[in-house]
């Protein structure tokens, strides 16, 4: 499979009388998009606003980031089975609004949204601090339930995100990306000598705001199985949790997988990056013993010699994330994993809550404990005062001048276990 | 701004007092620097200065640790230093235990800063590092030059009271305390480079070692049950619907402590939970579902135990930090064993 | 917390149901339960046949309770 990315750099969103994209510059008319979002029953109201890198802007509580994306040539469209008809994605060209991201926010629906700071020490914690983000703010019909909540707010980012994206369509890009994958036998027969390694990736899936979604199915019915690097960047695998914020995976984060970005970078070079194996992270006991089982399997039918596993979330997890090293390395397959930890805020905690001997060589995202202080924004896109009950925050997070003081689990994406950001700890 | 005043430890061999046959040499008190510490003062330039050494040689100081330690302490501090500097000590076993226990007397009964530098395998390391900043050194004094290096400056930062940063930062041996800073490369791209290492055979270094958790001896079983107090405890947040003690959604800053005197079953109504790591409705809906009270009062009508304890306590474990949960376990146990209950029935999500 | 009430000094049984997690940490009574939202329960029963569930895995708890161990063990 092969894919081209046209990456449309952004340095700007303004609302306009006519969405169009026009010299890195997002128009958006925000009656047309509201309209488009409001069609679904369950949203009340539906207001908009723009967040941009370096503002004393403050976005809270936060339930997902998207990118807009656009299919400009080939099979499908952007999230396959969700927004697009069911077809197998990945291949041709996808154009990108490189620089922007769709943020939703509204009204808390569970504990587990996060705060995005456009600057301050916050903003060095998160990746979307450097974004121009259009803030979707929801609000829900009265008396609607919480699945139904999350559904609806997951599916306008998503279509917030689609509505952007299609401006791109026809655009010409700045700069033009190119990813292959070949079929085991070919990429095989193309690097012989080099070391064959596959990325397990595992993802979060126990239930309201700990769900994920591939080409439209809830990846806790789902056996362990694979995919070709290339169909997330067209958006194959979407977020529907919130885990705590620090370790999310937003949508933003699948599209942009930096695993699959940094194993293609080394692609040909240095090792031969075979393919994706997908697996989850179940609630029942059984369920993580068949799915690590078949991700061992798999890892060794792929006839590999390394895997790069990613985990998402901590607690339970940590159990699948154990599981998952000890079956392949059993299997005589090398591992590096992917975490964060939870060391307590002085850090002398353990940081996992489970372990063995050959999970040896690790990679961190930092100590989702740490305790920050961030200082009062001029503006507060969403609810500020849920400060004191979000994860990562506790009875008098919020101080009355306004600033916060929080983990950085409470911040999203700053301990992202893909390994998206610089962040680590010793 | 004055210079900082620094008391510099070191043994029978670094003073050039003599080898090994002179290692049971009694501690004494020197002007200025010596040896090593000439490296040392020079390292410091105008931020510091040795005002004093003090020498003891190494079987001495090991085989009278209380009067050495005491003694040593004392020519310290008739000194009035800002900062001690021990060894550094390589890979000297008895050098290494003896700047190890120096450096973390100082620190505790002196309250002054004190480090030392050691190699990773002294077996001053593990009974140190926990106590004191061990900076990490080469295996022999061939090192010397490198290790003051790194000392001087660092020792300096903490005399100056400057926020210390992450182990690899600051070149002190990992002490099990976990410190945020932000990398060069990316944590995929650290992970790629490790996997390529490590598919090659050649060395790497994990960002986080596996621990090693500690055991408890089993208790005695319970004689017998129909007779036996058992308290229900539980890490699934269940709480007084409304969460009234406000125990946070994760990492949990308190426990509960519930009276269920009189009550049979929970409801959704009465009962909920704070948990923000599983998905809550299924809690909220029946709280028995996560803590049993429902079967166990069933129990305790038809004789199958004693007694269901009055107390229930409860607390999030979405997050929580191990210490924060021993703390709050020790303190329930505590309670439960002077309540007089016989046995605990603890519950998870 | 399990291992802390035990230093205390009473015996102590985990019911949980990442047993694995209970086993690493070192609890020495484990008895494993359903799922992690609802160990004691099952939602897509009626409330009759949960209770049987709860009864059934409180009976192994308490075989737990009142049998000697000499290492960590898991009542199935």
């Amino acid at each position: 499979m092969k894919l081209e990315l046209g990456n449309i750099f952004i340095h700007d969103i303004q609302f306009g009388d006519h969405s169009r994209v026009e010299n890195g510059v997002i128009y958006i008319n925000e009656e047309e998009l509201r309209a488009h979002l409001l069609e679904d029953e369950n949203i009340k109201s539906v207001s908009f606003d723009i967040a941009k890198p370096g503002e004393s802007v403050r976005i809270m509580p936060v339930k997902d980031v998207i990118e807009p994306r656009v299919k400009a040539e080939g099979r499908g469209g952007i999230f396959p089975g969700v927004i697009s008809k069911v077809d197998t994605v990945g291949s041709g060209r996808t154009n990108v609004l490189k620089g922007a991201a769709v943020v939703t926010t509204g009204t808390i629906v569970g504990f587990q949204e996060g705060i995005i700071d456009m600057s301050g020490p916050g903003a060095d914690y998160t990746p979307f601090s450097k974004l121009y983000n259009l803030v979707v703010i929801c609000e829900p019909v009265e008396g609607l339930k919480q699945h139904a909540h999350e559904k609806a707010v997951r599916f306008a980012g998503l279509k917030a995100a689609t509505y952007l994206g299609r401006l791109a369509k026809d655009l010409e890009a700045d700069e033009v990306e190119s990813f292959e994958t070949l079929s085991l036998i070919e990429s095989f027969r193309q690097y012989p000598d080099l070391p064959r390694v596959a990325y397990v990736q595992m993802l979060q899936t126990q239930g309201l705001l700990h769900d994920t979604y591939v080409y439209g199915v809830d990846m806790k019915q789902s056996i362990t199985t694979m995919l070709y690097p290339t169909e997330t960047m067209d958006g194959a695998i979407i977020s529907g949790n919130c885990v705590s914020a620090c370790d999310k995976n937003t949508t933003y984060h699948h599209l942009n997988n930096p695993v699959v970005r940094d194993l293609y970078a080394r692609h040909g070079k240095e090792l031969n990056f075979v393919g994706m194996i997908i697996t989850n992270e179940n609630v029942y006991l059984a369920d993580k013993e068949r799915s690590s089982d078949w991700s061992a399997k798999l890892a060794e039918f792929l006839g590999v010699d390394g895997v790069i596993i990613s985990q998402e979330g901590f607690g339970n997890p940590d159990t699948d994330l154990i599981m998952n090293c000890k079956k392949i390395e059993a299997k005589g397959i090398k591992t590096v994993i992917i975490t964060d930890e939870y060391a307590g805020r002085d850090g002398a905690s353990q940081s996992l809550a489970d372990a063995d001997i050959s999970a040896d060589a690790v990679v961190t995202g930092g100590n989702a404990n740490m305790v920050v202080n961030l200082p009062p924004m001029e503006k507060v896109i969403g609810h500020v005062k849920l400060a004191d009950t979000i994860a990562g925050g506790f009875d008098g997070s919020l101080q009355p001048d306004g600033s916060i003081v929080v983990e950085l689990q409470a911040i999203t994406g700053a301990t992202n276990e893909l390994g998206f950001n610089r962040l680590s700890a010793r | 701004m004055a210079k900082f005043r620094v008391v510099h430890y070191i043994n029978q061999f670094f003073a050039q007092v003599g080898g090994e046959e002179k290692a049971d040499h009694r501690p004494e008190s020197r002007e200025g620097f010596v040896g090593p510490g000439m490296a040392f003062n020079a390292a410091f330039g105008d931020k510091a200065e040795i005002v004093g050494t003090v020498v003891c040689g190494d079987s001495y100081f090991n085989e009278n640790l209380e009067t050495a330690t005491k003694e040593v302490l004392d020519l310290i501090s008739s000194f009035k230093p800002d900062l001690v500097i021990a060894g550094p000590a390589f890979n000297a076993g008895r050098y290494g235990m003896a700047c190890g226990t120096v450096a973390a007397a100082v620190e505790k009964e002196l309250g002054i800063p004190a480090i030392t530098g050691m190699y990773k395998e002294n077996p001053g390391v593990d009974s140190f590092k926990r106590d004191i900043f061990i900076i990490e050194t080469k295996n022999s004094a061939a090192g010397m030059r490198d290790a003051v290096k790194v000392m001087a400056p660092f020792a300096l930062k903490l005399a100056a009271g400057e926020e210390i940063g992450a182990s690899v930062e600051e070149g002190y041996i990992p002490n099990g305390i976990r410190v945020n800073f932000f990398e060069e490369k990316r944590g995929s791209e650290r992970a790629v480079d490790m996997l390529l290492s490590k598919l090659a055979g050649k060395p790497f270094t994990t960002e986080f070692p596996m621990p090693d958790f500690d055991r408890v001896e089993p208790k005695p079983a319970v004689a017998d049950i129909s007779k036996a107090t058992i308290a229900l405890v539980t890490s699934g947040g269940i709480v007084p619907k409304g969460n009234p003690d406000r125990i946070e959604s994760s990492s949990a800053s308190k426990y509960g402590k519930y009276d269920i005197e009189g009550v049979f079953d929970l409801t959704e109504s009465t009962y909920e939970t704070a948990h923000g790591g599983y998905d809550p409705v299924y809690a909220n809906l029946d709280a028995d579902r996560v803590l049993p009270v429902d079967i166990l009062r069933e129990y305790e009508k038809n004789g199958k135990i004693g007694k269901l304890h009055r107390y229930f306590y409860s607390t999030t474990g979405n997050g929580t930090a191990v210490a924060s949960a021993k703390a709050y376990a020790a303190a329930i146990g505590k309670e439960l064993v002077s309540d007089g209950v016989d046995a605990v029935i603890l519950t998870s999500t | 917390m399990v291992k802390e009430i035990e230093r205390a000094g009473l015996p102590v049984v985990h019911m949980c149901t990442v047993v694995p997690i209970s086993l690493t940490v070192g609890a020495n009574r484990i008895v494993p339960t359903v799922a992690i939202p609802h160990p004691l329960g099952n939602p897509a029963l009626p409330l009759e046949d949960e209770q049987e569930i709860r009864r059934k895995l409180l009976d192994k708890a308490l075989k737990a309770l009142t049998t000697e161990v000499s290492e960590q063990t898991v009542f199935e």
